[in-house]
């Protein structure tokens, strides 16, 4: 997946940091970012709100066929977090070791690597989970 | 706004085609459904074509003018129409909407996808791409990954078990024996789903609609002058459409496919019908676990009670309801942009009384739903027969 | 006075035994146990790479500092193992911890010295007012060729320093630094080579000893300071048996090596090496512990620093990860295929 450098780097603060972004005309927070609220449409007042990456598993597999790109990482366990502020996100969950990851399960983000363009292009970064 | 009718069918059969690229099974398709439409090429006045991926599959995007070319349409106008898994649907919607709306009398959508040219990794890729690019696909979070996010919270929300979800590949794959068209024509147990390989647990391969090559045409035409070219027109009584966030995590559930809920409650309003007035019905199973959230979500069943009911056999052909006659997009095979187009064909073969070993006793009104990525787009249709 | 306002450590949760290593090659664990003092080391994760426990190591030093990261002035990234040969490791950093675009940033490398050499820098940038705090890491997923001797110990983990001068602030005060350097060949890697080559027992004597003992007796020539004067002494540590062995020689006893002394259970971690030792021992120095630290890098040189723990260091010590806590907590252990594999040591194609 050789991608331009821009659509990597215009993500990074997200990737990076889990800032989202929450309506103050509704209090909805939203990662990622929306430029519009899906409950108040023109009524939006967004302004950009960092997570704590604090939450827990609310659903959880593990992937063995993997994405061209992620040829290498496979298998890896993926979730959707529901994190303490609300917004449920996406994310890979590492270094669980013999314990097993499930529903409900802590979770708190971490830093690493998601994929790099083969030996001589970019390497991504992202926040990953890791069970408390 | 008028009644439409579809007046022809055409499938390829779904399968590894090696032999054949997009424009031969296109082709193929296209001849038989205008001899079933009993209408001549020049007839058609619009054509809507297809295709989810065929600029990542085969390299070749432009598709709808493609599609008419090769099916022998010449300079009529020709569009695309791409929504993931559910293209199919959406083109005979738009199909639907040009007819119904008195601009063309006689629209063809012709539906296509040639998946084996790119190897797994690759198809798997083009297929994430019906997810959030930048949230999912960007961080491998695949299509069989989605729906295994679901499965397992379905799991834990209603007690789903790996062996129900497993029930609905058997089904399906017996259907598809009978079916020359599928893909598969082998029996499959409950016990060679379960010990299949995984893909993203709980789902195994065999939970999994294959990928495939093929290609399924429709034709319209107004009710009112679709018996001038068959004998029995098969109605389209309701066209309803709904969408949802791109991104699993971004909904309120994760068990229930919201734009499915949506779209078939719009079509049972529109067609005056109720539930439990279908007696026949195209899901979309591209996962197990998908046929049992659409039977849930069509209102087929309470949340939570879809599965039990498919192991208990009530969805067999003939059953309470009969779900994938034709084998479904788990035995009768996935062309991704042909589905959506298949699931009409099947149900009209069906309301005409032409399924043969699979054919639905007394089938007068069917349904077909149609999604696309996780759930962000789903279609249904209902059809009856015309009496 | 330029000191550390707060710090933190990262060391990945994966370990390999030397008992596993040494059946690869059919060698004697317990003679190499016994001769490089150590008994297993930590292994990235595929997904860990210098930047990312350069970033979790700052991050914890941002918490325990208790300063907005916005106004950290210059970051400095120590390694031997940057991801990029071109593009910088601190630029990813200073993203990931917030620290905003308002601040000089550069990546270091100096073997495993490169962290130690960012703090000097750090010490006459805020001595000077050029900023008012600043961020040094050292951090390395180092490389050792299968089959050679370093493999028991380049292992993975990082440490990060933030350095101010506000007295209420500064949780050890850094008295004094000397630098001893040379161009001794003893360790090197070539631009584009996957593997370290060494001069094998050159690597010891006039290297590791030579450049350890000189700054040493520099600073306590320019401090007036003598061994007994330290609670605690931190060396560069390749293996576990030199920073003993140098200790001595400089007329230390092991009790005050031994709390800083981290490579018998994680192996050399590199640029992380001397500074997790640091970590490790503010995790328990008492205001008015002094401490000593002599970094090594090959090639060659030694930062020697003589520093004090001050009264914040008690109340900061709440918001802490100790270093102890990283290293012992959710340990989890690899075999030697696992290990390639993270590695990605497991050829493909």
């Amino acid at each position: 997946m050789e991608r331009a450098s821009a659509s990597l780097w215009r993500r990074i603060n997200e990737r990076y940091n889990l800032v989202g972004n929450k309506c103050e005309n509704c209090g909805r927070i939203y990662f990622p970012k929306r430029i519009v609220c899906r409950q108040c449409g023109r009524k939006t007042k967004m302004t950009e709100t960092k997570l704590s990456g604090n939450g827990k598993v609310y659903a959880v597999t593990k992937i063995r066929v993997p994405a061209q790109a992620f040829k290498d990482s496979a298998p890896y366990t993926v979730a959707v977090v529901e994190l303490e502020e609300g917004p449920r996100v996406e994310g890979h969950v590492v270094d669980a070791g013999n314990g097993e990851v499930k529903i409900g399960t802590k979770v708190h983000s971490v830093f690493r690597k998601m994929h790099a363009d083969g030996e001589e292009g970019l390497i991504y970064y992202h926040f990953k989970f890791e069970p408390v | 706004m008028r009644d439409v009718a579809v007046i022809g069918a055409g499938l390829t059969r779904f399968g590894e085609r090696w032999e054949h690229g997009l424009r031969e099974l296109i082709a193929e398709a296209g001849m038989q459904a205008i001899m079933d439409a009993n209408i001549e090429s020049k007839d058609i006045q619009i054509v809507y074509g297809s295709t989810m991926a065929s600029g990542r599959f085969v390299g070749q995007e432009h598709l709808a003018a493609l599609l008419a070319d090769q099916m022998g349409f010449k300079n009529v106008p020709a569009v695309r129409v791409e929504n993931a898994c559910a293209s199919g649907g959406s083109a005979v919607r738009q199909g639907y909407i040009a007819v119904a709306s008195g601009m063309y009398d006689i629209a063809v959508i012709g539906g296509v996808e040639k998946m084996t040219d790119v190897t797994t990794a690759e198809a798997t890729t083009a297929l994430g791409g019906a997810g959030d690019q930048e949230w999912e696909l960007a961080q491998g979070i695949t299509f069989p990954g989605l729906y295994a996010l679901i499965a397992n919270r379905h799991m834990h929300e209603y007690k789903t078990t790996e062996e129900q979800m497993a029930s609905v590949a058997v089904k399906n794959h017996r259907n598809a024996i009978k079916n020359k068209y599928a893909q598969f024509h082998k029996e499959i147990t409950i016990d060679e789903v379960l010990k299949s390989k995984i893909v993203s647990d709980p789902l195994k391969v065999l939970d999994c609609s294959p990928i495939s090559d093929g290609a399924a045409v429709i034709v319209l035409a107004p009710l009112e002058s679709a018996k001038k070219y068959n004998d029995t027109p098969i109605k389209i009584a309701a066209s309803a459409q709904a969408s949802d966030t791109l991104a699993l995590a971004d909904r309120d559930s994760l068990t229930e496919l919201k734009a499915t809920r949506l779209a078939g409650r719009d079509a049972y309003a529109k067609a005056r019908l109720k539930p439990t007035d279908i007696n026949v019905a195209e899901v979309h199973d591209c996962f197990t676990i998908a046929e049992i959230l659409a039977m849930e979500d069509l209102d087929f069943y309470g949340k939570g009670k879809a599965a039990k009911a498919i192991e208990d056999g009530e969805t067999e052909i003939n059953g309470k309801i009969s779900i994938n006659t034709s084998g479904g997009l788990k035995g009768c095979g996935h062309p991704v942009g042909a589905t959506g187009v298949k699931q009409i064909a099947e149900i009209v073969t069906q309301l005409r009384g032409e399924a043969g070993e699979r054919q639905v006793a007394g089938a007068e009104v069917g349904l077909t739903h149609n999604v696309g990525g996780s759930g962000a787009t789903a279609v249904v249709h209902i059809l009856n027969r015309v009496n | 006075m330029a000191g550390i306002v707060g710090y933190g450590a990262h060391v990945p949760r994966y370990r390999i035994k030397v008992e596993e290593i040494a059946k690869v090659w059919d060698e004697d664990a317990k003679s190499i146990k016994n001769g490089l003092n150590i008994t297993e080391k930590s292994v990235p994760s595929h997904d860990e790479d210098a930047a990312t426990i350069a970033t979790e190591a700052g991050r914890r030093a941002v918490h325990h500092a208790g300063i907005d990261p916005k106004e950290i002035g210059a970051i400095y990234v120590g390694s031997e193992s940057h991801p990029y040969a071109v593009k910088p490791t601190a630029t990813v950093v200073s993203q990931a911890i917030g620290a905003g675009n308002n601040l000089t940033a550069a990546d270091l490398e100096f073997a495993c010295k490169a962290g130690t050499a960012g703090l000097q820098m750090l010490m006459g940038m805020t001595d000077s007012g050029m900023i008012k705090y600043g961020m040094s890491i050292g951090s390395d997923t180092s490389q050792g060729r299968p089959g050679d001797a370093l493999e028991y110990t380049a292992s993975a983990g990082g440490a990060a320093f933030i350095v101010g001068k506000e007295k209420k602030e500064v949780i050890a005060e850094i008295l004094a630094t000397a630098s001893y350097t040379s161009d001794t060949p003893d360790f090197w890697r070539r631009e584009g080579a996957m593997y370290p080559s060494h001069g094998g027992r050159f690597t010891g004597e006039p290297a590791y000893f030579k450049h350890i003992i000189s700054a040493t007796k520099l600073l306590f020539e320019k401090t007036g300071l003598k061994p007994e004067d330290f609670a605690f002494a931190v060396f560069h540590q390749p293996n576990g048996k030199f920073p003993l062995v140098v200790s001595k020689k400089l007329g230390f006893a092991e009790h005050q090596v031994q709390d800083g002394l981290l490579t018998p259970k994680i192996g050399n971690t590199y640029s992380g090496a001397s500074m997790l030792g640091l970590a490790a021992v503010l995790d328990k120095a008492k205001p008015g512990d002094k401490i000593l630290v002599t970094s090594f890098g090959s090639g060659a040189g030694s930062d020697s620093f003589a520093i004090e723990a001050k009264e914040p260091i008690i109340e900061k010590r709440e918001r802490l990860a100790k270093v102890e806590d990283i290293i012992n907590k959710n340990k989890i252990y690899v075999d030697y295929s696992v290990y390639l594999k993270n590695r990605n040591s497991i050829v493909k194609n």
